[in-house]
């Protein structure tokens, strides 16, 4: 297997903070109330990826990792944001979810739990493979992010904080997999790009619509089939 | 020896004369962006002077507790003063009297005997703000704990004069996401600990909202003026623990001269200046929580830290 090339340390430290950073703007998903703010956290948690894989790209110089941050950056950060914005309502994104699963403390303590669940999993692994310890960061990061995804879909009710739960799933898996396998992703995340705006597509169409029949998003709720009433 | 001592003691006068122009400084710039004119960053001074001629009120029902608090208050923050970097970035003679823990166990003390205090008053407001700032410093506990854990495991040790040389060699350092994830930890809990403005309004008069005002209600003359100046020493300390120990321990003096050390006061006064606009703005642009969301900001305070202390254990 390949062994990447030791890096400067200034590149090793700044590409591990923004692996601190990613986590914490996967916290922010996961906890805060209003929409807009778990948007906008989302778009800096997509900015913190696309950073992670600049760096990474620089000391062996790797063209497809900083395709990989620049495919990031336009899709994630200003095409998925905007199409999101003009097909679901303005008044939606300053709405507040106030009753979510669990209030935000414990969500939080939950979160954090699958964090540190996350470090010790890829604990073995990090110790099997002979890899440099810019690796040791990116993996249980990335799996951290996996798995925070998956817990704001669980923890939210409303349509869109659900939609950036499955995109953060998304991110996590890609900031493991820029260290991981640095030469794939370049086709992946090409796929991948067009696959997330076809599901911020659906997803705002049926937010919008189901906004439009019941005047609520908060697809969480919506637990029974009814046959021709509308409440 | 006898300069060690004397700088020592420097540096408690330091943090004596210029706590309050930084109070003053602070609360005449959040005026100025609220687009006030603000009284003279002289105020405080003037405030301490008035009330230290002042004849003073004492409740009938309080006991000993109630007299003894303002000293205590005002000499916790003087005593902590001994052991962190103020001006010298080389250990003091007191310097290894004790750690970072033992600072905040010292800062805590002046804390519980304000609480105890509060209650001796038998004035409702003061057990009300009592027992909130009990909420707001037991949620914060946690966290300091927390903190401190990581900045003995990244450093090796506790005492603030070698926690601030470990940051800055090699300054990619600075750079770790411990170190920059503390940094945010711990400006939360300066926020929490001393009462600003996304946990509790300093400016606030409405008795039944306040949190950390409440507590010296009860005080007039020489006992006032003690409590206001020790707490604004107890903030003028976090804001050196804060820029001396964990965010820029440059600009401190190096070398053993009186030349050295007087050149150090206006770069650490400089730095102060710096945290305080930075404050200024977190205070004018966020809003006041409500009581039982202050919870959520610890709790969110206590995952950065634990973050913190996970990556630097997993480097």
């Amino acid at each position: 297997m390949q062994v990447l090339q030791s890096t400067t340390p200034l590149i090793t430290n700044l590409n591990a903070l923004a692996g601190g950073l990613f986590i914490i703007s996967a916290f922010g998903i996961v906890a805060t109330r209003q929409i807009r703010a778990s948007l906008n956290f989302f778009i800096i948690q997509s900015l913190l990826l696309a950073s992670s894989a600049f760096l990474l790209g620089i000391e062996p110089f790797s063209l497809d990792l900083f395709a990989v941050g620049g495919i990031n950056i336009i899709t994630k950060v200003w095409f998925m944001p905007m199409l999101l914005k003009r097909m679901v309502k303005e008044e939606i994104y300053t709405r507040r979810e106030v009753t979510q699963v669990f209030n935000i403390p414990t969500s939080l303590i939950l979160a954090l739990i699958l964090t540190i669940l996350a470090y010790f999993i890829s604990l073995p692994w990090i110790q099997t493979q002979r890899v440099l310890s810019i690796i040791h960061v990116n993996v249980p990061v990335g799996l951290a992010g996996l798995f925070l995804g998956a817990y704001t879909l669980v923890a939210r009710r409303e349509a869109v904080p659900q939609l950036l739960g499955l995109l953060a799933m998304e991110n996590g898996a890609f900031f493991a997999g820029v260290a991981i396998a640095p030469d794939l992703p370049l086709i992946a995340e090409l796929a991948l790009a067009f696959d997330i705006l076809m599901l911020t597509f659906v997803i705002g169409i049926l937010t919008r619509t189901v906004n439009e029949h019941i005047g609520t998003t908060s697809v969480g709720t919506l637990s029974e089939l009814k046959e021709g009433v509308k409440k | 020896m006898s300069k060690y001592i004397l700088f020592n003691i420097l540096q408690v006068l330091v943090v004596m004369l210029f706590s309050p122009l930084a109070m003053g400084v602070l609360n005449r710039l959040k005026e100025i962006v609220q687009s006030k004119k603000g009284p003279s960053i002289l105020q405080p001074y003037f405030d301490l002077l008035k009330l230290f001629q002042k004849d003073e009120v004492i409740p009938e029902e309080s006991t000993w507790i109630f007299r003894v608090t303002p000293y205590i208050v005002f000499m916790a923050p003087i005593f902590v003063t001994l052991l962190i970097p103020v001006l010298t970035s080389y250990p003091l003679f007191w310097a290894f009297m004790s750690d970072m823990v033992g600072a905040g166990f010292v800062l805590a003390l002046g804390g519980f005997f304000a609480v105890l205090a509060a209650i001796d008053t038998s004035n409702p407001y003061g057990a009300i703000g009592a027992s909130r700032t009990r909420m707001v410093s037991f949620l914060a506990e946690p966290v300091f704990l927390i903190v401190f854990f990581t900045v003995s495991f990244v450093a090796g040790s506790t005492i603030p004069y070698i926690v601030q040389q470990k940051w800055v060699t090699p300054v990619s350092n600075f750079f770790e996401p411990s170190h920059i994830l503390l940094l945010f930890a711990f400006v939360m809990l300066i926020l929490a600990e001393k009462g600003r403005i996304p946990v509790d309004n300093p400016s606030g008069h409405f008795e039944l909202a306040m949190i950390e005002e409440s507590k010296d209600l009860e005080y007039s003359g020489v006992g006032a003026a003690l409590m206001k100046w020790g707490g604004w020493m107890k903030f003028f300390v976090l804001m050196i623990i804060f820029s001396n120990v964990l965010f820029s321990p440059w600009g401190l003096a190096s070398a053993l001269g009186w030349g050295a050390i007087l050149l150090a006061i206006p770069l650490v006064l400089i730095k102060v200046f710096i945290f305080i606009l930075f404050l200024v703005v977190i205070e004018s642009s966020l809003a006041k929580l409500r009581l039982f969301r202050i919870s959520e900001f610890l709790s969110a305070a206590f995952v950065i830290a634990v973050i913190a202390m996970l990556a630097s254990i997993f480097e």
